[in-house]
This record gives C-alpha cells, sequence and structure tokens, in this order.
C-alpha cells in the first residue's frame, strides 16, 4: 500500500518538478529504470508467492540498477555501450515479461 | 497466503466481493515484543521499499518525459548527425538569404505603399479622362448645346462633319448628336457621318433631322470657332437650315459609345 502512493508520489513529483536529466547521468537512467522495474515485478511476484522478503527486495533493486548501469559503463568505455544496453534491455526485458507472466498465473489463474 | 490469519481460499463465500488477492491481514497478532520489533522492521522495511519505488516513478516519468522529443537523433550514429548538421546549417543559410530577400521586399512594398495609392488615383482620373475621350462614359460640364434645322430636314453630312471639326479643334471634350425620334450617337473619333438614303447616318445610325449636337467644352471659344465668316453657320444659312447655338454651364452627354477590344494595337512595353 505504502509502496503504491510511494509510485504515485514518484510519478506526481516528476510531473510537478519536471527536472532535466543531468548530461552524465543520461545513458545510464534507461537502464536503471528497466532494471528497477525489473526488480519491482520480481518483488510483486515473490509478494503473490508469499515468499517476499524486504531485504531481497532491497538489496535486488539497488544492485539491479547498479549492476545495469555499470554494464552500460563499461560498454561505453569499450565502445560496444549501445550494442551492450541493447543486451541489458533484452535480457530484463525478458525477466519483466517471466515475472509479468507469474502474476499473470497468480491473479487470473491462467 | 500463507499467512495463518488468512482462511483458506477455497473458503470463497467469506469473500465473496473482497478483491483478490486478499489485502494485508488488518488484524495482527495480539502485541508482544517480538512482533512489535518485528513490526518495527516492517516499516523501516516498507519505508526502504516506498523510497525506492518512489524514485523508480520519478526516474522512469523523468526518463520519459525527457525523452519525448528528439529519440530519433540520440539513436542516430555520428555520421548521419555530422550530416544532418550540415543540412540543417546550409538549410539555415537559406532560410536567411530568404529572410533578408523577404526583408527587402517588404522594405520596398511599405515604401511603395503610399505611392501606390497615389498611382492609382491617378490612374483612375486617367481612366476617367480616357473613358470621356473614348465615348464610354457619360460627362457633364460646361458647352454648348446646338440645334441644327436643315432646309427640307436634309443635311450633308459634310456639314455636320465639319461642324463637329471646328468643335474639336475649339477644345470640345465630349459630343453627342441626337436626332428627331429621340436617337442619340456618341460622336468620338472613330465615328463617320456619311449620306443615307433618308438622312444622315452616323456610325451607322440614321438619325433624322432636327438634330441636336450637345457638346461639352469652351463654349464661348466654340461658339466663336461656329460663327466665324466662311464658317459652319454661314455654310448651314446658305443651304437655307438654321443653326441655334445655346451657351450653358451645364450639359450632358450620356451617350455611349461601346468599347471595341484592339485586335492589332499592342502598347508599348
Amino acid at each position: 500500500m505504502i509502496a503504491v502512493l510511494a509510485l504515485i508520489a514518484g510519478v506526481v513529483a516528476g510531473l510537478l518538478l519536471e527536472p532535466t536529466v543531468p548530461v552524465g547521468l543520461q545513458p545510464y537512467l534507461p537502464i536503471a529504470v528497466v532494471a528497477a522495474l525489473d526488480a519491482v515485478f520480481g518483488g510483486v511476484r515473490a509478494k503473490l508467492d508469499g515468499v517476499f522478503d524486504d531485504k531481497q527486495f532491497v538489496v535486488s533493486f539497488v544492485s539491479n540498477v547498479l549492476v545495469a548501469a555499470f554494464i552500460v559503463y563499461l560498454g561505453d568505455q569499450l565502445g560496444v555501450g549501445g550494442q551492450l544496453s541493447t543486451g541489458v534491455v533484452v535480457v530484463l526485458g525478458v525477466r519483466i515479461f517471466g515475472n509479468v507472466a507469474a502474476i499473470r498465473r497468480h491473479i487470473f489463474r491462467a | 497466503m500463507s499467512h495463518p490469519d488468512v482462511p483458506p481460499l477455497d473458503d470463497k463465500p467469506d469473500h465473496a466481493g473482497v478483491g483478490w488477492p486478499p489485502s494485508e491481514p488488518s488484524v495482527e497478532p495480539t502485541p508482544s515484543p517480538a512482533s512489535d520489533r518485528r513490526r518495527r522492521r516492517i516499516s523501516t522495511a516498507s519505508a526502504t521499499i516506498a523510497l525506492l519505488v518512489g524514485l523508480l516513478a520519478f526516474a522512469l516519468v523523468v526518463q520519459v518525459q525527457s525523452n519525448t522529443g528528439d529519440t530519433q537523433l540520440e539513436n542516430a550514429r555520428q555520421d548521419d548527425l555530422v550530416r544532418i548538421l550540415s543540412d540543417l546549417n546550409s538549410r539555415e543559410t537559406r532560410l536567411r538569404s530568404e529572410i533578408s530577400t523577404l526583408e527587402g521586399t517588404l522594405a520596398q512594398l511599405g515604401a511603395g505603399a503610399q505611392g501606390q495609392e497615389a498611382a492609382l488615383a491617378e490612374a483612375r482620373r486617367r481612366a476617367d479622362e480616357l473613358g470621356i475621350l473614348a465615348g464610354t462614359l457619360a460627362a457633364e460640364g460646361e458647352g454648348l448645346v446646338i440645334r441644327l434645322f436643315p432646309k427640307d430636314n436634309s443635311v450633308r453630312a459634310s456639314v455636320v462633319l465639319e461642324a463637329v471639326e471646328e468643335l474639336r479643334g475649339a477644345g470640345a471634350e465630349a459630343l453627342q448628336i441626337a436626332g428627331r425620334n429621340g436617337t442619340t450617337v456618341r460622336i468620338v473619333a472613330s465615328t463617320y457621318f456619311a449620306d443615307g438614303p433618308n438622312g444622315l447616318v452616323v456610325d451607322g445610325t440614321p438619325v433624322p433631322a432636327p438634330y441636336t449636337l450637345t457638346v461639352i467644352g469652351p463654349s464661348s471659344t466654340m461658339k466663336t470657332a461656329l460663327m466665324i465668316p466662311g464658317g459652319v453657320a454661314d455654310s448651314v444659312a446658305r443651304d437655307g437650315g438654321t443653326l441655334l447655338v445655346d451657351e450653358a454651364t451645364q450639359v450632358r452627354v450620356d451617350a455611349l459609345h461601346p468599347a471595341e477590344d484592339l485586335q492589332y494595337a499592342q502598347p508599348v512595353q
């Protein structure tokens, strides 16, 4: 419940403040957002499975974001930043799809 | 779902109308030091979770908003970007030169606007003048009304032509000739006078005597021109007719000559 409220608060803050993304963060923010989405969907799935753990969620969230950002940074340094971010997005997308499918099975039993 | 307080899921009747999955149990086990600690831990954990989720939503919205726009440019390769940039530069140059051209035109038009109006008024005035001369506009002003009563109601065309020539020479600006039955013909540069079987023919229209010539021009000069010895008045008198000349401050020449489209002559550019 608090998480949903926080979600709404975050959206409202983003809409109202309209901050510009710092140039240094620009390549990492989209990947970080996707990684965090993956963590959130995983958390929702764990909640529905009844195996949700706060600590695990927080750690996975933070580490997901950091690892994703690090991979992109590494890719940029190696000159394959674009391809590597595509790969990260693909992997995370697959995971999100899996989690969403599990959530769907829970909710609709189908 | 594995919570002890939640009844088994197949116990549907108790859950009718309650959303699925069942919400967090509102009834916690009786508070005990352990559960108290647990709750505090949960609240800090959920606060962290809320913070993270809020951060995620914030970042998501920010990213979406910053991304609406030049997504294509962001994904373009460097070569493409250079090409696009040079395209834009050349386009800018082109548009700038266009702007300066248009500004020049604007200045010209602004300067010419007043001149334009004066030219328009002048052109209107000239068009009116030419319309009067060409016989396509009615005219009024100072002039003469000349009545010609020929003997036996027949007059030679040359006499009328002579009268018209004299009047023109004296400064007549608009002329018309009217016959007995109200036939009125405007006399312009191309008008001809001929002797027809039933009298005078003007521009192909038979005009029966007596005639009334209405002339706009300097009345006294024209009257003198008609009355000189050996002139029109004398010719008419010699033929046995009568010529009456009345000066008037306001006469009206309202017969019109149809405008002709020029077939051969073109204005010199």
